[in-house]
């Protein structure tokens, strides 16, 4: 028999409320009910990072978080990055301008953890952010170019402060 | 989309036990990162859930009273090995914790579930052997607290009532006052990973750091549920600190280990790393703790 | 005029990627659809006697539950090689839609359509299928066997195919007196792509047609098989390719697009879609083949080669697929790459009952490369000849010709990139450094080349198709048959594109999507083909388009056109190079002038019958921590010369990602039978080790650009050969700093253990 649970939520900003069958992940509820299609599905049990979102703050595979939990929950996925004219943020672009995306694939994943390491407004070592990244796989890039993106970003910001 | 019979949300403590007892055939689901897993898996399809994931009260590490670390059921790896009481007195505890599959896995898997899902390869449980903790679990009747070491009856299984959850994880004073730690996670990879064998070691020794008053250490992997190695904790007991105790703890290992073969690897093969974790263990311990080889 | 060639402008497609707005197949899916999933088989060689749907068909939700007893009889192949008219170069045939006589633990024996996936995943498991069950044959010995059992009918010994040549006498030349003869067996494993987006398609039908969208790296070839699945003429099926996640190989193969098109046709042409879950991806798609290769070497004391020879024995698995094809490049680029005029070589490509093997990044190269390049190791050893000296003396040298491509090696490229890479590493310094280590962690440095071919000429066809199509602004849409599926070529054309016409890369737009029923013909991503092969349609085409738009001009201007040109985006008069007006101008009157109304558009073919080497080298740096058996990579070098670079940075990505699969290659990865049943015990991305961000060290990727004769942009391939040598470089390190030659990869732990137990390592440290 269907169980449905209706949530409220906010999702990059905007308060929503949706009624989801308990049976979804917050993966199936932000792509098939909110179209936030940067959310990708690669595995499917928390190995690949793909599906990677922010939730209040954290990090979390929304492959492996049941659509139930997200009711009161603050979430961001790469859609909510965009500056108010559309312009990309200083992540989104240090991964154009390393050509640190290639089949693009694990990309939003990846700029969504990147957002939560940025934010701490810490200074990390390589090892530290390759420990900090690690939950993310990628095929195409060797990783090298993601490293060089989030460090350029994460010196830039520091240097501002 | 799981494939779930029923999700049964708990909000409380006693929610959750009375969940527990209305629902006699549920799973609990606390992190949801091996339970819906197996689920997917179809181990567990069309169970439906026990959800405690949204009892906050069970999110925390605090210091009490007399000194006993008390860490909440529900607190996440990340919170763990971030928090300043974890970090002062049992930091090797969020080390290990530090080093469970990557980020996003380690802020939703929780100790709780890391400890009730019965796995050997745990990379908490080792730690928490070591540390001689304390599993505290909440029923219809009230607060049980048992040794870790009773806690879990065989790979899979541990002694949780059917109207109980595991509500903290204890380390008493004594477990931890002046003890120090290093736990070694031997795996295939650096991330994303679980352990081929984990090992942890804490020692404490005496005043003029020569002689080791106490050594405990714990595996996993090595052996159906996890493990102290007894016989090496005597070898090392009140010995001097040395090249020579830690060669004879090492190898003291052997004769309380036993693990098995398996695709992911052999018997051989784990017993070898097992002595080679135990004094790669012992010596950082040593170290930690101010005594020099 | 080269103006955006060579630079390393920003991927076309970069922002839409940044943001999450490119649309891959799934995020185009309309909701309504049916879901389908495959029943697989749980033995790993039988025949299915019954399957028993009775239980599935009660599941609330579920649509229609077909078998293997259903399927057309339509043998069809798989191979995303072009199609031949002559039936004897034509792939194999042995599949069908679904399989009664399964071939591996997984093949596909029913499928479920359901209007959700919870339902079609239950149904699935409520499917009982009965077998009558063989013994497994796992690996090619066995399965080549006198007794074993046949998995194909008309491949005596499961034997797909043999090939070999002989060059000079071996057996003459082997009497020499003073030879050392070298001998190793080198084995590698069967690994998996491991693309983050899995394999999925979605089809319907409309105006009687079938219509697929699909993760596919071969749009057009897809439309082809499709077609000869279900029996239906090729022009009734339309294919169309989104943005993809990645490919390397898998899906230059159809996988399951012809399923999914029968399946819409079952159902009344409704919407069906077909999404491989990560642990069918790595059972039931394809696989790279494991091929055991044994090798003789009979050397002269200054290391020159006497007589050489090769064995390759090439796994197969369950079907045809890509085939010999796979195994008979490894090997025939060993008589190339060490030139010797005695040698003689024999490839077995063997069906077993493991997974299907067809393309993978390399197409049989890292296997040559890892068996090649660590005999090479072994004979430098054996001879006490530093083994970067040994390669510099005898890698191939500048102006040798194949006699079959008609290939030429036009530089002395090979000296030019280990140079390079020793530099980079140090490794000169290091290698004397580190040898004659003791204690327990030990510092090692390793190196190795290799040798690739671009393209697929002369073998099977060579042929692109361009079109272009100019805008009122003086902008253009450029259309090429080649498949943009994460590598970067659609940035590639649109600088060649630019340069061809003669207008700003700015004013290209490339449709990425490919659509058969709009899209020129073309072959698709594969055999690092494509920006050598899509450079000679480009650039004609753009010649076409540039020659229109020149004599339109001309209209305009009544100047000759011998004294027109068109530089970045403006009509020049060449003698005193005054612009006398823009493209934009030039193609808004174009089309809406009352005199003259054109749409000027070019559209050609070029079929290229030409091919061209691609070669580099690998250097490795490790640490081994012998007691815990334990490989780290400290350092890695690749150097390549792909020819002219088209965009640097891309071209400097690209081979990062190739350093990272060869390092799994070396380290990590392998899939694990179960040797029972046949079942791959490691089907998911936890027990397969793909090397994590944590396992890289810092990659660096240098080159040295030697243009490409051949090319019209001077370049040749560069897609696959960065997976090439990284794993023999790594092996070569670790042979290195503990004396122990491991002859097969990954060079896991469990091998270490095993090895250095045997070579009393643990008791020395």
């Amino acid at each position: 028999m269907a169980q449905f649970k209706e949530i409220h939520c906010t999702i990059n900003g905007k308060p929503v409320v949706t009624v989801v069958d308990v049976r979804a992940s917050l993966t199936d509820m932000l792509r098939n009910d909110f179209r936030l299609t940067s959310v990708k599905k690669g595995c499917e049990v928390g190995e690949c990072g793909a599906c990677n979102v922010i939730i209040n703050g954290e990090c979390f595979n929304s492959c492996l978080y049941l659509a139930a939990w997200a009711d009161g929950k603050e979430i961001r996925t790469l859609e909510g990055l965009l500056g108010p004219n559309g312009e990309l943020s200083d992540i989104q672009q240090a991964f154009v301008d390393e050509a640190a995306i290639q089949c693009g694939f694990c990309t939003p994943g990846f700029i969504m953890t990147a957002v939560e390491i940025l934010e701490s407004g810490q200074r990390y070592t390589d090892d530290e952010l390759r420990k900090l990244l690690s939950g993310h796989l990628c095929r195409c890039t060797g990783y090298e170019n993601i490293l060089r993106a989030v460090r350029k970003t994460m010196e830039a910001r520091l240097e501002r402060q | 989309m799981y494939d779930l019979a029923a999700l049964y949300e708990a909000n409380s403590v006693e929610e959750a036990v009375a969940l527990r007892l209305q629902h006699p055939e549920a799973q609990i689901i606390a992190g949801g990162t091996d339970v819906l897993v197996q689920m997917r898996e179809g181990k567990r399809a069309g169970k439906a859930l026990i959800s405690i994931f949204g009892i906050d009260a069970l999110r925390g590490v605090q210091l009490e009273a007399d000194g006993t670390i008390r860490i909440g059921s529900l607190t996440s790896f990340s919170h763990i090995t971030k928090d300043p009481i974890i970090q002062k007195y049992i930091n090797v505890l969020g080390q290990a914790v530090d080093l469970v599959g990557g980020p996003q896995i380690r802020n939703a898997g929780t100790i709780g579930g890391n400890t009730c899902n019965g796995v050997t390869s745990a990379d908490s449980a080792s730690t928490l052997f070591a540390w001689d903790a304390v599993v505290e679990l909440t029923g219809q009747n009230g607060i049980r607290r048992l040794p870790i070491r009773d806690f879990y009856l065989r790979a899979g299984v541990v002694d949780l009532k059917p109207d109980e959850i595991q509500t903290a994880i204890l380390i008493p004073k004594a477990a931890y006052e002046g003890y120090f730690g290093h736990y070694i996670k031997y795996a295939m990879r650096e991330a994303m990973d679980i352990a081929t064998t984990g090992c942890s070691v804490n020692v404490k020794l005496s005043e003029d750091k020569k002689t080791i008053e106490d050594a405990r250490i714990a595996y996993g992997v090595a052996g159906p549920v996890p493990m102290r190695a007894e016989t090496a904790e005597a070898a090392a007991k009140g010995q001097p600190v040395s090249k020579e105790t830690v060669s004879a703890f090492a190898k003291a290992v052997l004769q309380d280990v036993h693990p098995r073969d398996s695709w992911r690897a052999s018997k051989a093969f784990r017993e070898h790393i097992a002595v080679e974790l135990a004094k790669r263990c012992l010596c950082e311990s040593i170290r930690l703790a101010g005594g020099e080889l | 005029m080269r103006t955006s060639v060579g630079k390393s402008i920003v991927r076309v497609d970069a922002f839409d990627k940044a943001t999450g707005r490119a649309k891959y197949t799934d995020d185009l899916c309309d909701r309504s659809a049916l879901v389908a999933k495959i029943v697989h088989s749980t033995v790993g060689n039988g025949l299915v006697t019954a399957v028993d749907t009775s239980e599935a068909e009660k599941i609330p939700g579920v649509v229609k539950v077909l078998t293997c007893f259903d399927v057309p009889d339509n043998p069809f192949p798989t191979a995303g090689h072009p199609w031949s008219t002559d039936p004897h170069h034509q792939d194999v045939a042995d599949r069908l839609l679904l399989n009664r006589r399964v071939r591996y633990y997984g093949d596909d024996v029913a499928v479920v359509v359901a209007e959700n996936e919870v339902a079609a995943v239950q149904a699935a498991r409520a499917v009982k299928v009965s077998y009558e069950e063989y013994p497994v044959l796992l690996d090619v010995f066995d399965a080549m066997k006198e007794d074993a059992t046949q998995l194909h009918e008309g491949f005596p010994g499961n034997i797909l195919a043999h090939t070999g040549f002989r060059n000079g006498d071996y057996e003459k030349a082997i009497q020499e007196p003073g030879l050392i003869c070298v001998e190793g067996w080198y084995d590698t494993p069967t690994v998996q792509h491991c693309h983050i987006e899995n394999h999925i398609c979605f089809a319907y039908m409309e105006a009687g047609r079938v219509i697929v969208t699909a993760s596919t790296q071969i749009p057009h070839i897809i439309r082809r098989i499709v077609g000869q699945a279900l029996g239906i003429p090729w022009g009734k099926v339309r294919i169309i390719k989104p943005y993809i996640g990645g490919g390397f190989g898998n899906k230059q193969d159809a996988l399951y697009e012809p399923l999914c098109a029968w399946l819409t046709t079952q159902l009344g042409g409704r919407l069906v879609k077909l999404d491989c879950a990560r642990e069918e991806t790595f059972v039931s798609n394809r696989v790279r083949h494991a091929i055991r290769t044994r090798i003789i070497s009979w050397v002269r004391p200054d290391g020159s080669f006497a007589a050489r020879k090769i064995e390759c024995y090439s796994n197969q698995g369950a079907y045809a697929s890509h085939g010999h094809g796979v195994g008979a490049k490894g090997m025939n680029c060993f008589p190339q790459l060490y030139p010797c005029a005695n040698v003689e070589g024999d490839c077995w490509t063997v069906y077993t009952n493991r997974p299907a093997a067809g393309a993978m990044r390399g197409y049989g190269i890292p296997q040559a490369m890892f068996a090649g390049e660590s005999h090479i190791d072994d004979i430098a050893k054996t001879l006490g000849i530093p083994p970067l000296e040994y390669r510099n003396r005898f890698v191939m040298h500048q102006g040798y010709v194949d006699g079959f491509s008609k290939n030429e090696n036009y530089y002395d490229t090979f000296r030019q990139v280990l140079e390079k890479g020793e530099a980079v590493l140090e490794y000169k310094k290091k290698y004397a450094q580190y040898q004659n280590q003791t204690g327990p962690v030990r510092r090692g440095v390793g190196c190795a080349v290799f040798w690739y071919n671009t393209a697929v000429w002369p073998i099977s066809l060579e042929s692109s198709s361009c079109r272009m199509v100019l805008n009122q602004d003086g902008s253009i849409q450029v259309q090429t048959g080649e498949t943009e599926i994460g590598q970067g070529c659609d940035t590639a054309y649109s600088q060649m594109a630019a340069d061809a016409v003669g207008i700003p890369v700015s004013d290209v737009h490339i449709v990425s999507t490919q659509d058969t029923d709009v899209t020129p013909f073309g072959l698709g991503a594969y055999a690092s083909r494509q920006t050598y092969i899509g450079g000679f349609s480009i650039k004609q085409t753009g010649q076409l388009l540039k020659e229109r738009i020149l004599k339109y001009a001309q209209e305009l201007t009544r100047m000759p056109v011998s004294n027109l040109d068109l530089q970045d985006g403006k009509i020049v008069r060449v003698p005193d190079g005054r612009v006398l007006m823009t493209l934009g101008e030039l193609a808004t009157e174009a089309l809406y002038s009352m005199t003259h109304s054109e749409h000027i558009t070019a559209e050609s073919t070029y079929q290229i019958k030409s091919n061209a080497y691609s070669f580099g080298c690998s250097f490795a740096e490790v640490e081994v921590d012998i007691p815990l058996c334990k490989v780290k990579l400290l350092n890695m070098v690749n150097v390549h010369d792909c020819g002219t670079l088209i965009n640097p940075a891309l071209a400097e990505a690209q081979v990062h990602g190739g350093m990272s699969m060869a390092i799994g290659y070396g380290l990590s990865e392998e899939l694990k039978f179960d040797p029972k049943t046949g079942r791959v015990l490691n089907n998911n991305l936890l027990d397969y080790k793909l090397s994590t961000f944590m396992d890289h060290p810092h990659l660096e990727a240098r080159f040295v650009e030697n243009p490409e004769p051949t090319s019209p942009y001077g370049t040749k391939a560069l897609g696959e050969p960065p997976a090439c040598s990284g794993a023999p470089a790594i092996r070569n390190a670790i042979f290195q700093a503990t004396g122990v030659a491991v002859n097969q990869c990954p060079i896991t732990p469990h091998v270490l253990f095993a090895k250095f137990q045997e070579a009393g390592l643990f008791e020395e440290v």
